[in-house]
């Protein structure tokens, strides 16, 4: 602690080039920060797939339909616990980047196969009581403003016209990372009024007794519809909302392709800044050895310079980031769960300190290894 | 008593048959001979001599920041050329002070600041370290500049917070390397009344390396060298 007045004085010598590098660190970590929660934002259904969960939806692609009556024969399978079974509804509020997910949703099942879902018991009632109310997830309810009595309407784009619906309830997730963002209305109000595709589903969820079988339900299921008009693909929850997303594109590795560019960019830039740095104090390197400062004290000193420009630069982007992120999804829907948790936190301050101390290596060996004697004649 | 016969047993620093050898483009240059030096603590010596005599390189195997090719130095009982780095690192903060003719004080810390920079070698506490900065600065004058930075002092009063800085730790002895080289005469005078302070007030023992006859009449004991030899003790 005692040396920091002279790491700080050094810091001062040229304020514009300090300045810069705390920027270039302030804006390397903030971009990892963003990313870290874009990557969550793409990564969540994974995260959060139950274990005992199969998503069932037709072979053919996500968009075909399966029949209402392959419920009852999807529950026979042995291992099979509970079925349920969604549609989606694909309309907008109000204007069309009003986006949301909704889901016309099997009532008497939907809470026993999602437990991690939480509504007011009161609210769940009010909403099966009504064929035309729906349960708003906190999350869009707090970005739209709905309220438990308000009127909702919604413009249909796949099964055109308005729909309007009572909010009756507002749905809790029991951890952070659950998806808060989803609408669910009665399936039967759906299937009433719909002008086509009446008695066919979306897609089919099973819970599964056991999950360790979970991968021989699945394709005792396949197995059952196999050859009929209306083949299944069924798989883990996990696997489903893996696949979706490769769907996208390879998030992870375009995520970590961009991160890598960025920090070895950083390593770059604050590595010349540094050696440059030390290169103009060399006259003043050796006053401090011959004042009695060791090799290894001269080495730390320089080292804790880098770590210093580190903290301060890491620390402003890593803040700006958590800023950010705190305003909820910057897409207005694609990216519901965009968060920039504790951890990646944590690990984005201890890259900037990794960087910190590689870019400050060099140039406290070359601090480290002067020979007073030539560095006072040079100077 | 200042002896360069090899004779002074009892010295404080003892030169014994030293060689320095350079080797530059192949040829080597030997810029110290058979040097042998005795001096007693609380004498103050100025080494006079034309340029490349080899005056800053024994200076500088004096203090600890370069190593004879032959021979042995001892300070106080301590052999240093038998020292390594950080050993010598440690001596060089207990035992020497260092007065350059640029100065060479850190630009971006202030005259309190640079003063202290030696005493955070140290196991002193803040307050302790305050106590000492501000005794030095008083002795050479500089009480009410201490948060003054190096631009924004004179030649002299620069010359003065590196002399500050060289005692502020009590080293066992000073060396000077042209303290005077770049001041006006005035500013020389203060400084060179200064280190004459230091020796006859404080008993520290100076050697200093100069080009100036007026320094070196401060001096107890003027050496000439000449070419890498000690040619002449005078006064």
């Amino acid at each position: 602690m005692k040396h920091l007045p002279l790491l700080w004085a050094n810091l001062k010598r040229r304020k514009a080039r300090t300045l810069l590098t705390l920027g270039s660190f302030a804006v390397a970590l903030f971009l990892f920060g963003v990313l870290a929660a874009i990557q969550i934002a793409f990564n969540q259904g994974i995260e959060v797939a139950g274990v005992d969960r199969l998503v069932v939806r037709n072979r053919t692609s996500l968009i075909q339909p399966l029949p209402f009556a392959y419920r009852q024969r999807i529950l026979q399978i042995p291992g099979v616990r509970e079925v349920t079974f969604a549609t989606w509804f694909g309309g907008v509020y109000q204007e069309e980047r009003n986006f949301f997910p909704q889901f016309a949703i099997d009532t008497p099942t939907w809470r026993e196969v999602y437990p991690e879902f939480v509504v007011p018991p009161e609210q769940w009632e009010a909403f099966v009581k009504d064929r035309e109310g729906c349960v708003v997830g906190e999350g869009t309810a707090r970005k739209y403003g709905f309220k438990v009595g308000d009127r909702v309407p919604i413009m249909g784009t796949v099964w055109s016209g308005l729909w309007e619906f009572t909010v009756h309830g507002i749905y809790t997730g029991k951890r952070q990372e659950d998806d808060v963002s989803q609408f669910w209305f009665h399936y039967s109000y759906l299937d009433e009024r719909r002008p086509f595709w009446k008695g066919l589903v979306g897609w089919y969820v099973a819970k599964v007794a056991d999950p360790d079988r979970a991968v021989l339900v699945a394709r005792a299921i396949d197995e059952r519809f196999a050859n009929s008009p209306y083949e299944t693909s069924a798989e883990t929850e996990k696997a489903f909302a893996a696949g979706f997303v490769k769907q996208v594109g390879d998030i992870q590795t375009l995520i970590l392709s961009i991160g890598a560019v960025v920090f070895f960019t950083l390593l770059l830039v604050t590595g010349n800044t540094m050696a440059m740095s030390v290169k103009e104090r060399t006259g003043e390197i050796a006053i401090l050895k011959s004042i009695g400062f060791s090799d290894v004290t001269v080495l730390g000193l320089v080292l804790a310079e880098g770590l210093l420009v580190a903290t301060i630069g890491g620390g402003l982007g890593v803040a700006g980031a958590k800023a950010f992120t705190l305003r909820g999804d910057p897409t207005g829907g694609m990216l519901p769960l965009f968060y920039f948790p504790p951890l990646d936190m944590v690990k984005g301050m201890l890259l900037a300190l990794g960087i910190g101390t590689a870019s400050a290596i060099w140039p406290a060996v070359y601090a480290m290894r002067l020979r007073v004697v030539d560095a006072l004649r040079r100077a | 008593m200042v002896r360069v016969d090899g004779g002074g047993d009892g010295a404080l620093i003892r030169v014994r048959e030293v060689d320095k050898v350079y080797v530059r483009g192949g040829e080597a240059i030997h810029v110290l001979q058979n040097l042998n030096l005795d001096v007693e603590r609380g004498e103050f010596v100025a080494f006079m001599g034309p340029s490349g005599s080899g005056k800053t390189t024994l200076l500088n195997l004096l203090g600890g920041l370069d190593v004879p090719t032959e021979g042995s130095i001892t300070v106080a009982g301590d052999e240093i050329t038998a020292m390594s780095g950080r050993i010598l690192a440690e001596w060089r903060a207990r035992h020497v002070g260092f007065i350059f003719q640029m100065f060479n004080l850190i630009p971006v810390l202030t005259a309190f600041q640079n003063v202290e920079l030696p005493l955070l070698l140290t196991r002193l506490s803040k307050r302790e370290r305050r106590e000492h900065v501000e005794t030095a600065l008083d002795l050479v004058g500089l009480a009410d500049r201490m948060d003054h930075y190096p631009r924004q002092l004179s030649g002299g009063q620069e010359q003065r917070t590196a002399i500050a800085r060289a005692i502020v730790a009590d080293p066992t002895f000073l060396l000077c390397d042209e303290p005077t080289g770049d001041l006006d005469r005035h500013s020389a005078g203060e400084v060179l009344g200064l280190v004459d302070r230091l020796v006859h007030e404080h008993g520290k023992t100076v050697l200093m390396v100069t080009h100036d006859p007026r320094a070196a009449e401060t001096a107890h004991v003027v050496l000439h060298l000449e070419k890498g030899v000690l040619v002449e003790a005078g006064r």
